[in-house]
């Protein structure tokens, strides 16, 4: 992958400090000059620039919307992504999802003793670059160093403030009998690209990861009027955890079509070969949208207007009030209960 | 995917059944032998597009469901040890020995590591000259030609700090050993098309003849399933009890000879001890007497220890086809994926968990009309 650079290299000489040290969080000089020649130059802001202990601004009127997430992959630059941009993007999706307009994050840093500097610059160069095209401000954060050993490398965990412009309550409780169920787009693509790279695993191209922010699909999605019920990103756990937590919440039942569901032929092998379900598999651009059948043309052609959801397709149905159950037909005819994976996903035998 | 939706396909199937109705006019009792094979008939629905006179019963072909507890126990000894790295295939990490399982393991510290092939645990012998490797081979005959290339690579380089705990065991004898039961309900075989790709099939033709019993080499995909599936009542029908081989396009009569030869030179036959159906003569692979040195139950003097499975836990009557999961009053209830009795909820081949995942509704629902 090529080095995200926006026109220096780490302003940390590397001849002077190569690796992070335990004094780069221990509050003196060391961290100082990390804190301002990485993170403030990187994330420079008129509200960050300020220096203070916590960050003040002004909000617009209206609802908030207000989440938080850690990021700890490994490895952490992967074929489509890297720690930091999946850190904004991931905590920009979790506003999205409340179909907010994100405006800030924070953002703070584990880092284990050793990490190369170039890589912490790299993995903050991502983050601005990613901030940047999601029209969010890295407005406060912070650093800590820990031993070797007791870290892998570097955890992120962002935080992120957004507001509500509509009126709809989008949540699980107001999924309804009827409603529509949307995918976005291909499943499985970002963990099957962590898997690859993991366990060394050769395909003829690289399966890139789908990270990405998907907040201003939403936004349009809601401006043309679409009455959304509920909206989830499919992280962990994929879709199948996803419509199982949703059913769950609402008290209905799900039924999805296996033939309507988007799987890219390379990851549909991938996970034939390690004996996954590609909707057990984790995704980081992707979400399903509960809307009412009706709405469901208009939701597409919008949705295909954008990148990130070029490829999103009507999977199923809410059947009805029911016991939380999910069902999936299989290309068969026949139904099975589609369910949340067991814990860790694990490859089988043969 | 090329090589896999042709065999997917819903038209077709449908063709398959329609056939399969047309042919059946009694009742019969087909056992298909492999995990994987029961896995696709659940996911699929194969068994709902099949007349009400035909049932499947979920043999004993899951390599995790049948490794004895007493072995799974011998491993968590090893993998808790400071010195070891071990290795295994995923699906084993989480299969319950009598007191936890090898992810606990994991948790409290021991280096227990998931790999795709044996060659990987041999690989890290060689980088990890200081650690003690030791890879779990289980698995049938499909999985037995890896783990021998392992130990005679192992050899080859001289490795001292490379053993497997052993578990290898072959088809042949369990349905020889079903066969001969008094309760046998079974009247054919789906025979499991990987293991045949490694062995061939002529190993089954005196099976077929003692037991007058059709037996059906069968691949994994819907469609083979269903094809399996006609032969066999094709033969029933017919009052025939041959060999046949429905997954000509992977399977032939011989087999792969370089595979076997590993397998004859590395391993010897023993008698195996199989968890929920008890010991059958003949039905395991050890290390031959030349490369007992890398046998890691030996190399950690793991005495042999018995133990009980627990009393509740029907899997034994399950893996011999003598009840299906939803007859247990432990099942989905007390005995789920993430609290397993026995080693049929564990897998995703088992046959209870593969029930679990896909039909618990069904369950619950003949549950409520009892």
């Amino acid at each position: 992958m090529k080095p995200i650079n926006f026109g220096a290299s780490c302003p940390i000489p590397i001849s002077q400090y190569p690796h992070v040290l335990m004094a780069h969080g221990g509050g003196g000089k060391l961290m100082h000059r990390l804190l301002e020649d990485v993170f403030g130059k990187a994330f420079s802001n008129s509200i960050l620039d300020t220096r203070h202990d916590s960050a003040q601004f002004n909000f617009p009127a209206g609802k908030l919307a207000m989440t938080t997430d850690s990021y700890v992959v490994r490895p952490i630059f992967f074929p489509g992504g890297d720690i930091g941009s999946m850190a904004i993007h991931g905590t920009v999706n979790d506003l999205a999802m409340s179909g907010a307009r994100p405006l800030y994050l924070t953002s703070a840093f584990i880092i284990e003793e050793g990490l190369p500097m170039e890589t912490l610059w790299r993995v903050v160069c991502s983050m601005r670059v990613a901030a940047e095209k999601c029209g969010v401000q890295i407005v406060t954060g912070d650093t800590k160093v820990v031993d070797k050993g007791k870290g892998d490398g570097l955890f992120i965990n962002t935080a992120g403030i957004g507001v509500i412009e509509h009126e709809q309550k989008i949540l699980p409780q107001h999924v309804q009998p009827g409603d529509a169920v949307i995918v976005s787009g291909d499943l499985g693509r970002h963990g099957m690209a962590i898997m690859a790279v993991r366990e060394g695993l050769q395909f003829e191209s690289a399966i890139e990861s789908d990270s990405a922010p998907v907040h201003e699909v939403v936004l349009d999605l809601l401006q043309a009027g679409i009455e959304i019920h509920c909206l989830r990103d499919l992280t962990r756990g994929g879709l199948a955890s996803a419509l199982n937590e949703i059913a769950e919440a609402a008290g209905v039942k799900i039924a999805v079509e296996q033939k309507a569901i988007p799987v890219r032929e390379d990851v549909h092998a991938a996970c034939e070969m390690l004996g996954l379900d590609p909707l057990h598999v984790a995704n980081e651009g992707r979400f399903v949208a509960f809307i009412p059948a009706q709405d469901v043309d208009r939701a597409l052609k919008i949705m295909e207007r954008h990148e990130v959801a070029a490829g999103a397709a009507l999977i199923g149905l809410v059947v009805g009030k029911s016991a939380p159950l999910v069902t999936i037909k299989s290309p068969l005819g026949a139904s099975r209960i589609l369910d949340m994976p067991s814990g860790e996903q694990l490859p089988r035998i043969c | 995917m090329k090589f896999l939706d042709e065999y997917r396909d819903g038209e077709l199937a449908q063709k398959l059944a329609a056939e399969i109705h047309r042919v059946t006019t009694k009742s019969w009792t087909i056992m298909e032998v492999c995990g994987g094979q029961t896995h696709a008939i659940i996911k699929f629905g194969i068994d709902e597009l099949l007349p009400k006179q035909i049932t499947l019963i979920h043999g004993p072909g899951c390599p995790v469901c049948v490794t004895p507890l007493e072995v799974i126990d011998q491993a968590l000894k090893i993998a808790a040890r400071s010195e070891v790295v071990f290795t295994s295939f995923g699906d084993m990490l989480r299969v319950p020995g009598s007191t936890t399982d090898l992810l606990a393991v994991k948790a409290l510290g021991g280096d227990v590591r998931i790999v795709y092939s044996p060659l990987d645990a041999v690989k890290l012998a060689v980088e990890n000259p200081t650690r003690e490797v030791v890879f779990f081979g289980v698995g049938f005959e499909t999985t037995a030609p890896a783990t021998a290339m392992a130990v005679f690579q192992a050899a080859q380089k001289g490795l001292k700090n490379f053993s497997m705990l052993i578990s290898h065991v072959l088809v042949p004898p369990a349905i020889e050993a079903l066969m001969s039961s008094p309760n046998c309900r079974v009247q054919g075989f789906l025979a499991a098309g990987h293991v045949c790709a490694v062995m061939g099939y002529e190993e089954y033709f005196p099976l077929a003849k003692k037991y007058h019993i059709p037996i059906v080499v069968t691949g994994f995909e819907p469609l083979d399933i269903l094809h399996g599936i006609l032969l066999t009542v094709q033969q029933l029908e017919s009052g025939r009890a041959e060999v046949e081989n429905q997954y000509a396009r992977a399977v032939s009569r011989a087999g792969n000879l370089p595979a076997q030869d590993l397998i004859k030179k590395v391993f010897k036959i023993v008698p195996r001890k199989w968890r929920g159906i008890g010991e059958i003569p003949q039905s395991g692979l050890g290390l031959s007497a030349a490369y007992a040195v890398f046998d890691a139950a030996k190399k950690f003097k793991l005495a042999d220890h018995r133990v009980e499975e627990p009393a509740e836990c029907i899997a034994g009557l399950i893996l011999q086809g003598l009840k299906k999961p939803h007859e247990c009053p432990a099942f989905g209830t007390r005995c789920t994926p993430e609290h397993p009795f026995g080693a049929t909820m564990v897998s995703s081949e088992g046959a209870c968990a593969a029930y679990y995942r896909f039909r618990r509704h069904d369950a619950k629902e003949l549950a409520g009309a009892k």
